[in-house]
């Protein structure tokens, strides 16, 4: 009986020498062009695999072991390098195809709110959220809705010092209203009772605009009517305010005051612990308890139902909230004012 | 209401080292609020001096200087300044002589206006200090001359503190004063309230002087047709006061306070007067009596006559003014001006005082009617106390007696027909029940006492009557307040009240931040314009036709209309925003527009304010108001895609602006629809109306070119504008969903030729109302032109997408569907299908 020709020897140098072409190919064409003399048809491992055929049967099983075992491992090794050497390839490509990420483009064209009209959807947003509604009213008014019905008596010398816009003919009583009360009066006339309404809008009053003033501005006012309100809702509900606006430290203080639709009245002072230079105290707006003769306008006995209202200005607000230093940037219509806010506030 | 705090520290007890920041650190506590503070801004050393002797030296320029050895410290003391006792000084004023006591300001000085006094070399010599005119000192207009101490009536010794002698040392703390407190625009009541604020004792100046009763003088009021049934006068008090000397100097002290509050010294007898005002609030004037003829009558004003006020004005009276009147005339305008006729001048030797009490309404009236706010008619609107006539009467005798060296004259007359003051009654627990605390029966009565009210226990509660210089004490909410204010808003608790459930924001609000919203997402920017416009702005956009409201007292004429479009205002934006070099804009506003039906129309109804009007008048009022409709506008120029990395930049154009409509309309749920036509302000040919379903809703398109050339804006300016209001109604309150097929589409593209002035929109409605409902889709993706398709015809390629619900459609089927759309717009419009 002749010997095994297939020995492991044998198939060992078949190997190494598979293994060192592999090792040697430099790059995925070199490994490519060694592909047939290792492990293709005319490769010594599968000319040996071929020559199993020919094996006495009693070291075919043997020998096949091995040698399946050795293209196996040829096999592998010559994946692995072509994983390698592709995987590298593609990282060439890829580093071909860098860019510059800092070469930012402009595919969106950013748009922005005005950060007035949205300073007033911030705060009908968080009387909304106590229940309250959103009340609106015409900003060119009739004079019944704009002084009489609060309390500012045609000859009251409160009604001159509000510098009113009056409508051409002055006895049209119709004015640009100096406030946003006559939205309170229209809704005591038109909604059930209780009131809980907040109105903001537009303003007007006859002051030439500067760094502190514009004849065109904006207010938001609180009215609240029901049954046994007293100040001290006033407080709590400014205080509440005051807090969703500028922090949970802030505070506020009520100061005496007049105004003709209010009896008692009060100036309201905001603790701003986030104003710049240090937190401070801020006149903020007026305040008090709705003046009897008010709910009689509406037709509201005053013996049954009281309430509290608020005012104050939206430009002010920004201006000490935001650090808005001049008037002017607020009404000049500058892209820029209204973009440096974009949608916040 | 500015406060010397000399003059208040006489009524009322202030700590020594007060000043004007703590005084109105007190003051804000009960209602006046801060206003700012007035100093004479000099420091010293500005010391008495002597003049010993002066050359008058003649100067090349025509003037003489006079050189002067003035001693400004006794003999061989040191000066204020540490200098010399005898210094040598140029005077350019030469209206002193050889011994005349004169203010000299030292070297080291600063004097109003930080005027900074230095020894200087001047006209050839060291000027070491300089003498000091009235006006120098900061202490009124006279700049005629240097102060003589001596024609004040003061002989103090040399070298001592000028500033001290002339009271430039005292200061006043101004405070504002509400409508509703007219007292407080007297020390006599800013005293009051700084007792009330600090707990200090108030001494009422009310008695510092009394009259004795006098009669012979003849007053009478006539008022047949009184302003809203009350007459003209309540209370006059008449005083003569003989031989006095009205040229003497107003003593140093007086003219100090009356320059700190805000009132010049004119002469004598008037800085008497106006003193007087300022220490009670009683509004004085004085006559000269041997000008008057005959006795006074307080009467309303004839048709047609006329009267010379003090400020020289001839005024043209109105029949509803309440006049002073002797027999030649009208010789006053009553609590606003008195008239020259009976001027005090410095000659005058008798004079008659006035302290009188007049209605408000009818001084409110006549000072505005004649554009003439005075000291004394800013009083009487808010209402003075109408008990302090008398004892300011008194007050100015007294003062004429001692200053001017007049004497109490026995002629005089009294009217008085005070108004009765009526108890209030306060519930108890009214004030609790409105403040949120309870101050207690005790505390209230002890307040109310303490702001001059009578107060009786009464079963119930307590009976108040108010004290005569507090007519704003009407209602029991007024005590409230007072009892709040004294006893401090401090001490009010906090409380949040629950509010019924509420509904969020109404369709309509959240409609608006829907279309804002989506308006900032697709790229614009908000801006706010005001709403005054020229007629010629609003002629733009709609024409001369439609009338604009016009407003009485626009701040600049030329912008006196109340706009009708938004447009204008975006026009004027971009234009500001071009000028600042921002070139690429996108801007928007959302507003009011103000559209009168017709002409304004003059209404006489004005309901009173103190009953809710009837439903007629209710409907009236608001019947006469214009409609104020919501609109937004859009406004696009210059670049809507920058030039950048990559890309070229896309130049804005109508079709910016019809984007920016269909993202807006969109944002509601609703359609737009765009319709071809003209429109004012708009390029001819590039004007479409847009509508959802049948409702026109605004206007889309290119600016007239001639419009934006003429506003220095680019050529090409794309702009919308939509009428919100008009929109919102006809959004869908819920969207309803379409089932989402999810069988495989079938798509198909299809090319129409059609004639070159049918819109595309109309055949895109076309074919999709004809294609049947498997078409899914269809987006017009071409317009082409060109000579190969022949002159006045144009190439639409329309991407349709085919569905079924229930199964995979065949290409036939889609083809089929197609086909039915071909020959619709092949019918109607005579397209042919383009292979």
């Amino acid at each position: 009986m002749s010997a095994n020709p297939i020995t492991a020897s044998a198939i060992a140098k078949v190997v190494s020498a598979a293994l060192a072409q592999i090792a040697e190919a430099a790059d995925l064409s070199k490994l490519k062009a060694i592909r047939g003399a290792v492990v293709g048809d005319q490769s010594p491992i599968h000319t040996m695999n071929a020559s199993l055929r020919d094996l006495a049967p009693e070291f075919k099983a043997e020998a096949g072991a091995l040698v399946g075992k050795a293209r196996g491992e040829i096999n592998a090794a010559y994946a692995a390098a072509e994983a390698v050497f592709a995987a590298a390839e593609e990282r060439a490509k890829l580093a071909a195809e860098r860019v510059d990420m800092t070469a930012v483009a402009t595919r969106i064209p950013l748009g922005a709110r005005h950060p007035l009209s949205l300073l007033q959807d911030q705060i009908s947003d968080i009387f909304i959220g106590m229940g309250w509604e959103i009340a609106e009213g015409p900003e060119l008014e009739h004079e019944w809705f704009n002084f009489d019905a609060l309390n500012f008596d045609a000859d009251h010398p409160a009604r001159a010092m509000q510098d009113t816009f009056f409508v051409d003919p002055v006895e049209s009583h119709l004015v640009l209203r100096t406030h946003t009360s006559p939205v309170q009066v229209r809704s005591l006339l038109e909604r059930e009772l209780p009131v809980y309404v907040l109105c903001p809008g537009r303003v007007f009053r006859t002051d030439e605009l500067d760094a502190t003033h514009t004849p065109v501005f904006h207010q938001v006012e609180g009215l609240a009517i029901d049954k046994g309100l007293t100040m001290a809702d006033l407080r709590g509900t400014l205080e509440h305010f005051a807090r969703s606006m500028f922090g949970p430290e802030a505070q506020i203080r009520l100061r005496p005051s007049f105004f003709p639709f209010t009896e008692p009245s009060a100036e309201l002072d905001v603790w701003h612990p986030g104003a710049k230079g240090g937190a401070r105290w801020v006149e903020w707006g007026g305040c008090g308890m709705v003046n009897p003769n008010v709910l009689r306008a509406a037709g509201i006995d005053p013996e049954q139902y009281q309430g509290f209202a608020f005012g104050m200005g939206i430009e002010r607000t920004l201006m000490f909230r935001n650090d808005v230093k001049d008037m002017h940037d607020m009404v000049e219509a500058d892209v820029r004012f209204s973009q440096q806010f974009g949608v916040n506030l | 209401m500015r406060v010397p705090l000399s003059w208040l520290a006489e009524y009322v007890d202030i700590p020594g080292d007060a000043t004007p920041e703590s005084v109105m650190a007190e003051l804000v506590k009960v209602g006046l609020e801060e206003e700012g503070v007035y100093r004479f801004e000099l420091t010293g050393p500005v010391v008495v001096g002597q003049v010993l002797e002066f050359t008058p030296e003649p100067q090349s320029n025509g003037k003489t200087i006079n050189w002067c050895q003035v001693r400004v410290a006794p003999d061989g003391a040191t000066a204020a300044d540490g200098g010399a006792d005898v210094r040598g000084i140029v005077c350019g004023a030469s209206n002193f002589q050889v011994g005349d006591k004169v203010v000299v300001c030292l070297p080291g000085a600063v004097l109003p206006g930080d005027f900074r006094i230095a020894a200087r070399s001047t006209y050839g010599h060291i000027s070491d200090g300089m003498m000091a005119s009235a006006r120098e000192l900061g202490l009124g207009d006279d700049h005629s001359g240097i102060m003589r101490l001596g024609e004040l009536g003061l002989d103090p010794k040399v070298g001592v503190d000028a500033i001290e002698l002339l009271h430039l040392d005292d200061s006043a703390a101004d405070v504002n004063v509400t409508p509703d407190r007219g007292y407080c625009f007297s020390i006599r009541g800013i005293a009051r309230e700084y007792a009330h604020a600090t707990g200090g004792e108030f001494r009422d100046p009310k008695g510092n002087a009394h009259l004795d009763q006098c009669h012979g003088f003849e007053l009478s009021l006539v008022d047949p047709a009184p302003i809203r049934g009350r007459a003209g006068m309540q209370r006059m008090v008449l005083r003569s006061v003989s031989n006095i000397d009205a040229s003497r100097p107003t003593p140093q002290w007086m003219v100090a306070r009356l320059k700190l509050a805000g009132m010049r010294s004119i002469s004598l007898a008037v800085d008497i007067t106006n003193y007087v005002m300022l220490e009670l609030g009683q509004p004085i004037h004085a006559y000269d009596l041997d000008k008057l003829q005959g006795g006074i009558t307080v009467r309303r004003a004839h048709s047609g006559e006329t009267l010379k006020t003090l400020d020289g004005q001839v005024r043209k009276l109105d029949v509803e003014d309440l006049v002073i009147a002797d027999a030649s005339g009208a010789i006053g305008l009553a609590g606003v001006m008195g008239g020259e006729s009976t001027e005090v001048t410095a000659t005058t030797k008798n004079v008659l005082i006035e302290s009188a009490t007049f209605d408000p309404i009818s001084i409110a009236r006549t000072a505005r009617r004649h554009k003439l706010s005075s000291e004394a008619s800013k009083r009487f609107e808010r209402g003075i106390d109408p008990m302090m006539a008398d004892n300011a009467a008194a007050r100015v005798v007294q003062l004429l007696e001692v200053h001017a060296g007049g004497e109490a004259g026995s002629l005089g007359a009294e009217y008085k027909q005070l108004d009765p003051i009526h108890p209030v009654f306060l519930p108890s627990g009214y004030v609790a029940s409105v403040v949120g605390f309870d101050f207690g029966a005790d505390e209230e009565s002890r307040v109310l006492g303490e702001i001059g009210c009578v107060v009786a226990e009464v079963e119930g509660g307590l009976e108040v009557l108010r004290p005569s210089w507090r007519p704003d004490l009407t209602d029991k909410s007024d005590l409230a307040e007072e009892v709040a204010r004294i006893g401090g808003y401090d001490k009010i608790p906090v409380r949040l009240p629950v509010a019924p459930p509420g509904r969020g924001l109404t369709a309509n609000q959240k409609r608006r931040r829907q279309v804002l919203t989506a308006l900032v997402g697709a790229g614009h920017t908000e801006v706010l314009t005001y709403p005054f416009v020229s007629s010629t702005q609003n002629s733009w956009f709609a024409g001369h036709a439609q009338p604009a409201v016009k407003l009485a007292n626009a701040l600049q004429s030329e912008f006196g209309e109340m706009r009708l479009r938004l447009l204008p205002g975006l026009i004027e934006a971009a234009k500001r925003n071009i000028s600042r070099g921002l070139n690429d804009l996108a801007l928007f506003e959302e507003g009011s527009v103000f559209l009168p039906r017709g002409e304004v129309k003059a209404t006489t109804l004005l309901p009173a304010g103190n009953q809710r009007p009837t439903v007629g008048e209710l409907a009236e009022l608001k019947s006469v108001i214009p409609p104020q409709p919501k609109h937004l506008a859009v406004l696009l120029t210059g670049n809507r895609v920058a030039n950048q990395v990559g890309q070229k930049a896309v130049a804005a154009t109508y079709q910016d602006a019809l984007a920016a409509v269909i993202v807006a309309v969109r944002a509601v749920g609703a359609e737009p629809v765009f319709v071809q036509g003209e429109g004012l302000g708009f390029h001819p040919g590039r004007f479409a109306e847009v509508y959802v379903a049948e409702t026109h809703i605004g206007v889309v398109g290119e600016l007239d070119p001639a419009l934006t050339m003429e506003n220095d804006l680019p050529r090409r300016v794309a702009a919308a504008e939509l009428n919100l209001t008009a929109l919102y109604a006809v959004s869908p309150n819920v969207i309803q969903a379409s089932a989402i097929g999810i069988m495989p589409a079938a798509t198909q593209d299809l090319s129409l030729l059609v004639d070159v002035n049918i819109p595309a929109g109309v055949i895109l409605q076309t074919v999709r109302q004809s294609a049947g409902e498997l078409l899914e889709n269809i987006e017009l993706i071409d317009d082409y032109r060109g000579e190969t398709i022949g002159e006045n015809k144009k190439s639409l390629t329309f991407a349709l997408r085919f569905r079924a619900l229930d199964r995979t459609l065949t290409q036939a089927e889609a083809t089929e569907a197609r086909d039915k759309a071909v020959s619709a717009v092949a019918a109607k419009f005579n397209a042919q299908l383009r292979a």
